[in-house]
């Protein structure tokens, strides 16, 4: 008894403590719960992008038509999704990063427009266009995360700025593209740059005054990552002291890359964040020896302090750049007649991952595209000395083939079987609805120097659809308690649009040459479809204002999507042409058989500007009125 | 280190003074028109001007450096200038900038990087002056896209080429440091 009240005192003193903070995170939490209001990026803390609005259905889908438009007069490749809060939508476009605040009980007025001043300096060293992935919303502010990496509080009803903080330096290629993240009293963001040797890391700040809580890098020191030797776990083991430098050789971890631009997640009872970790740097896998940790990994840490509770290395020893940034999607499932806490991952990689997220503890690595060789399989066997590791098949290792040579049909590409796309997840169904890529390469590394601010890649790579498909991306319906594909609709170019799922039984999601679609969620039956102004590389969201459900999604195409796509990265004709018209057939046949991997596709797609332009827009979605 | 800047120094000034030569006499465009090989030595051809060009054989089979060019290009120019050189949606197709730009004034933009940024346009090209990895190897890079934009190569990576020249591995190592 006498425990007890101690126990009860203490938490009011905590109470106390952090009163406004908690009250915000509260207040946060309930406009979470309110399906008509979509107030962050993944709809929920566990990323879900689920919404339970069910006016809009399976059956009356068929009679969506466009409820109104917003140009954001932006050009380059548009990530994201727009916020709503209230009355008030707020979108955001690529560099400059201006965001809008749009009055939805006025036909979408602008209520207020903020524009930062940046360097453009910072353009060039955003790898793959000057994507942002959204703002984020609580406490009266809307935060800003800009491409040269500062950090901006504004007020959410004037668009005044409040506080703002430089969290990284452009000059030595560190830039921003992910969106902020609010999980209780603090706003996280991450870092971009693995192309760059920048040594990634998290940052969380407080959101009431922008002053660093704490920052976790993916390599160093146990200083540095937050690491505690003892007590945090890979795979159920503590892991040991300076668990990252013994992995690579000198001081190649400095420059290290291990990148943090994916999508973060939450789980409030267990006060974790989870996300992934990049591409070590660089590209070529030679220069690196060593499992090069903790890039390509999964994490979970503490909120409050950022210590590492556990970390699990995907991709020891990056010879793809298979990125682990993707987003970590937390569901409580069945699994074996038990509940659990649940992780899901699509990995760049090409497997999916699902893992009790309270131990880290891996339950199942499947491959969601077939064609995924790299690797023969995950070892799943706890006694095994690679327990955990991918087995790595000799023929696509670039470690194994060295330097100098190009190696080739490597599938998935470096686009990964998904990139930063987000996935959903439907607890009615128990699936997840994947827009992936389905496209292979061949990959050259070589030696590099480094030069701070500098593109630092080291590999040539060359990609293309796998052997005898004509279809470069598919959308997949995933069990992940079992690691198998529910269904599959073949796209003709990648699904870079971030996935919907609703308690209408719709799940939507965008396509690079600009089409919205709806399909059945049980069977992935498409049920509509219309085509928007500009590719969709933005991730589908939903609202419900005056009684009505909307459906918005932003189009502009671009992104690493756009550098190859639109130029016909992907096009055959290539190989096709070197054998016709330049060797005339005499090259020998092994050169031959591998440079026309990619022929079975030869007439089956163009390039994809053949089917879009640029140009940032908002298309807004409803059924008609009755 | 100190090696390095030096030769990047002479670079930068040869391009600047290039670029006024080419500014006064823009109706002859520097043997941008004319890929010929008139020279060689030691593997590397050269144009009747002597700007550096590519050489591809019957069999195509190309020379070294339009072999290194593409090598180098496919590292850190395609992550903006798409697969060989075909453009993306935000940089221009430099299969066909090269149709009209000169060897001089591509040297100068490699290495003193181009703004473009208004209301429109939000392009910046960076410098990549203190990058070894694309200015040792810029002669590659040029004759790589010199022979995109004469059709003179397809696409994609070119399947037999002539072995590295001593002279390369030798230019290679003193400019870079690697070895």
């Amino acid at each position: 008894m006498k425990k007890m009240l101690v126990a009860s005192a203490s938490i009011v003193g905590l109470m106390a403590l952090h009163g406004s903070a908690s009250r915000a995170d509260e207040a946060l939490d309930r406009l979470a719960k309110d399906p008509k209001q979509w107030v962050m990026q993944q709809g929920d803390d566990a990323n879900t992008r689920y919404s339970k609005l069910n006016q809009i259905n399976t059956s009356n889908v068929k009679k969506l038509q466009v409820a109104w438009t917003f140009s954001t007069g932006v050009l380059r490749g548009h990530e994201g999704g727009p916020l709503v809060v209230g009355d008030l939508m707020y979108v955001h476009t690529p560099f400059p990063n201006t965001v809008y605040a749009l009055d939805l009980n006025h036909e979408g007025k602008i209520i207020w427009k903020y524009e930062p001043r940046q360097d453009p300096n910072v353009i060039p060293i955003m790898c793959c266009d000057t994507v942002n992935r959204g703002v984020a919303y609580a406490d009266g502010k809307i935060f800003l995360h800009q491409a040269d990496t500062t950090l901006v509080a504004l007020d959410a009803k004037t668009g005044e700025k409040i506080w703002s903080v430089m969290d990284g330096e452009a000059g030595k290629g560190q830039s921003g593209t992910d969106a902020p993240f609010v999980f209780k009293d603090k706003v996280l963001v991450g870092v971009s740059g693995g192309e760059f040797g920048v040594r990634g890391w998290i940052s969380a700040y407080n959101i009431k005054d922008g002053k660093l809580a704490w920052r976790g890098y993916s390599e160093g020191p146990d200083s540095d990552t937050l690491i505690d030797p003892e007590k945090t776990t890979s795979l159920g083991k503590p892991v040991g002291p300076n668990s990252s430098t013994s992995t690579w050789e000198g001081d190649q971890w400095k420059i290290g890359g291990g990148a943090t631009w994916g999508w973060y997640s939450y789980d409030p009872e267990l006060n974790l964040v989870y996300y992934g970790s990049g591409n070590p740097s660089t590209w070529n896998p030679v220069q690196r020896p060593g499992d090069n940790r903790w890039s390509m990994s999964v994490w979970a840490r503490d909120l409050d302090t950022g210590k590492v509770k556990w970390v699990y290395q995907m991709t020891p020893h990056d010879e793809w750049d298979y990125d682990g940034v993707n987003e970590m999607i937390l569901t409580d499932q069945n699994v074996d007649g038990k509940q659990r806490k649940l992780l899901t991952h699509f990995d760049r990689n090409g497997f999916g991952y699902t893992l009790d997220r309270v131990t880290g503890e891996l339950l199942v690595a499947q491959k969601y595209d077939p064609v995924v060789n790299w690797a023969t399989k995950v070892d799943m066997d706890k006694s095994s000395k690679t327990y955990g590791r991918p087995l790595v098949v000799d023929a696509y290792s670039t470690q194994h083939n060295g330097e100098d040579t190009n190696s080739k049909g490597i599938c998935p590409a470096a686009l990964g079987t998904k990139d930063e796309q987000p996935a959903a997840y439907s607890p009615e169904t128990q699936l997840f609805y994947v827009p992936t890529n389905h496209v292979c390469m061949d990959y050259e590394p070589y030696k590099v120097s480094y030069t701070a601010g500098q593109a630092y890649v080291g590999a040539a790579v060359a990609m293309y659809p796998p052997k005898g498909d004509t279809n470069m991306g598919n959308f997949i319906a995933w069990d992940g308690k079992t690691g198998k594909i529910a269904w599959s609709n073949k796209e003709q170019f990648s699904a870079w649009g971030g996935a919907l799922a609703t308690a209408g039984g719709v799940v939507f999601y965008g396509t690079l040459e600009g089409y919205l679609k709806a399909v059945d969620a049980k069977t992935g039956k498409e049920l509509y479809r219309f085509k928007t102004p500009s590719g969709i590389i933005g991730n589908v969201m939903t609202y419900e204002h005056g009684g009505k459900q909307y459906v918005a999604v932003l189009s502009g195409v671009g992104g690493w999507a756009g550098i190859g796509l639109a130029a016909g990265l992907l096009q055959p004709q290539n190989a096709a042409a070197w054998h016709n018209a330049v060797d005339q057939g005499k090259l020998p046949t092994q050169e031959k058989t591998v440079d026309t991997a990619g022929l079975g596709a030869v007439g089956g797609y163009a390039g994809l500007a053949s089917y879009t332009s640029l140009g940032g827009t908002l298309t807004v979605f409803a059924l008609p009125n009755e | 280190m100190t090696i390095k800047h030096w030769k990047f120094a002479l670079v930068v000034l040869a391009s600047v003074s290039a670029s006024f030569i080419s500014a006064s006499s823009v109706a002859l465009a520097d043997g941008a028109d004319d890929p010929a090989v008139a020279s060689s030595e030691n593997g590397k051809y050269a144009d009747k001007d002597g700007n550096p060009t590519y050489k591809i054989s019957p069999d195509g089979t190309v020379d070294w450096y339009t072999f290194s060019g593409f090598r180098r290009y496919h590292s850190d120019c395609h992550v903006c200038h798409g697969p060989n050189g075909e453009g993306s949606t935000y940089a221009p197709a430099l299969a066909e900038s090269l149709k009209t730009l000169t060897y001089p004034d591509f040297v100068s933009v490699v290495t003193n990087g181009r703004n473009h940024v208004d209301a429109a346009n939000d392009k910046v090209m960076p410098s990549f002056a203190t990058n070894v990895n694309v200015m040792c190897y810029i002669d590659d890079i040029y004759v790589y896209l010199r022979a995109r934009a004469n059709n003179a190569i397809p696409g994609g990576r070119p399947p037999a080429h002539e072995d590295k020249p001593e002279a390369a591995k030798q230019a290679e190592t003193s400019c870079t440091g690697i070895k």
